[in-house]
């Protein structure tokens, strides 16, 4: 062998930095320029959506199932059978675990009984997109708080950090648990974190959320910076308490409770 | 500068290192010397479906070739458009507009996954995980 070190070394360096070169070429050739793409123009804009509940007009079990429904069935939320692995976009609770700190013995027995719709506040400040270390959810320019799937890596920091137990995590394939899949709306697949959108791919087409149209007037959901718009009417002219504010991320669902003769 | 204690040194188990790299690399590329001359068949990714027959003009979003070469990015950009800056219009080359949706516009038109997608991705073994989430189009069983 004629060879020194010295010499092989100096090959093998030539060598590797040739492989990385065409390596590199390849991946340039992939790369596309930037697409031309747009808004819909008949979808439905706003510079803060917000949604008002008004429990007054919630009154029977069927008020609740008919917007539960709705929104699960249009968006392939599984029904997991046990509330371990429950996924779950809207749901519902008593006023003692809703709005704790604002409960007291002597609230009239319907409220206390009553069951409150729940789902995801898209707070002005999320706790869950601070703490997303893919930036897979992230606050939209209008305000919704967006789940991206194809950037989740189940990592569920966004649960822990979520004080409203709005996100739920797909422990198993949630496929074989859903009755009837909406061909036009993706699953999930297992290992995601996911909860309400306040129906994004609604609102492209120019369609208010899925809730607030089943919900015969009960669910107003709309713009909170245009003071005409119908959730700041409903505002101005009605107590409402939003939850949890005292930890301040700015809930943009709001409540009007109404009295025991609504409830 | 000269170095007199370093220049000619011995490459130290040069008997051992260079049989065993040209080994390694023997085995490495085995892969490329075994399929070598032999030809599979090349993928014929189908266009029959209802949907296409129906067009008038026979296009996809933009042209056949620019398909072929990038649709993986053109998907990559839609899927960002629409996810995560809520814009869900593509303006195609030729002006037409398109509403950016796997499910809702490209397998409407290219119902067949079988013999469309996946007859080239089987060829070429990529396993896109697109249908972990979305919804392929039914199709009969065949």
């Amino acid at each position: 062998m004629s060879i020194d070190r010295r010499q092989f070394l100096k090959i093998s360096g030539v060598s590797i930095i040739g492989v990385g070169a065409a390596g590199a070429n390849l991946l340039l050739r992939g790369s596309l320029d930037a697409l031309q793409t747009s808004p819909a123009e008949d979808g439905l804009k706003a510079k803060k959506w917000a949604m008002v509940v008004d429990m007054r007009k919630f009154k029977t079990e069927e008020d609740y199932k008919r917007i539960i429904d709705a929104c699960h069935s249009i968006h392939n939320v599984p029904d997991m059978g046990n509330t371990k692995d429950e996924v779950k976009w809207i749901w519902t609770d008593t006023y003692e675990h809703v709005f704790p700190g604002q409960e007291n013995k002597f609230l009239p027995d319907a409220i206390k009984e009553k069951q409150f719709p729940l789902l995801c506040n898209h707070c002005e400040n999320p706790a869950c997109v601070r703490v997303c270390p893919t930036q897979a959810t992230f606050k939209r320019s209008d305000g919704i708080v967006m789940q991206d799937e194809h950037r989740c890596i189940g990592c569920r920091f966004c649960m822990a950090a979520c004080p409203f137990g709005a996100r739920s995590f797909n422990y198993k394939d949630p496929r074989p648990f859903i009755k009837e899949k909406n061909p036009e709306y993706p699953t999930r697949t297992i290992g995601v974190v996911e909860k309400c959108t306040f129906c994004t791919e609604r609102l492209a087409k120019g369609l208010m959320p899925a809730c607030a149209e089943k919900s015969n007037g009960a669910i107003v959901f709309g713009d909170l910076d245009d003071p005409n718009s119908e959730v700041r009417k409903l505002l101005s002219a009605n107590y409402t308490i939003r939850r949890k504010p005292e930890l301040g991320t700015e809930p943009k669902v709001f409540y009007i409770i109404g009295g025991s003769e609504n409830a | 500068m000269s170095c007199p204690a370093r220049r000619g040194k011995k490459m130290n188990d040069a008997g051992k290192i260079i049989p065993i790299l040209i080994i390694f690399i023997a085995i490495a590329a085995f892969p490329f010397y075994y399929n070598m001359g032999k030809v599979s068949a090349r993928p014929e990714p189908k266009l029959d479906t209802s949907a296409i027959q129906e067009l008038t003009e026979k296009q996809c979003v933009e042209s056949k070739e620019f398909m072929r070469a990038n649709h993986m990015q053109l998907l990559n950009q839609w899927r960002d458009a629409v996810v995560r800056e809520g814009k869900s219009i593509y303006v195609s080359s030729n002006g037409k507009k398109y509403n950016m949706s796997l499910q809702n516009t490209c397998m409407k038109c290219h119902s067949n996954k079988k013999d469309f997608c996946d007859s080239c991705h089987r060829y070429v073994s990529v396993k896109p995980y697109c249908w972990d989430c979305h919804i392929p189009p039914k199709e009969r069983k065949s």
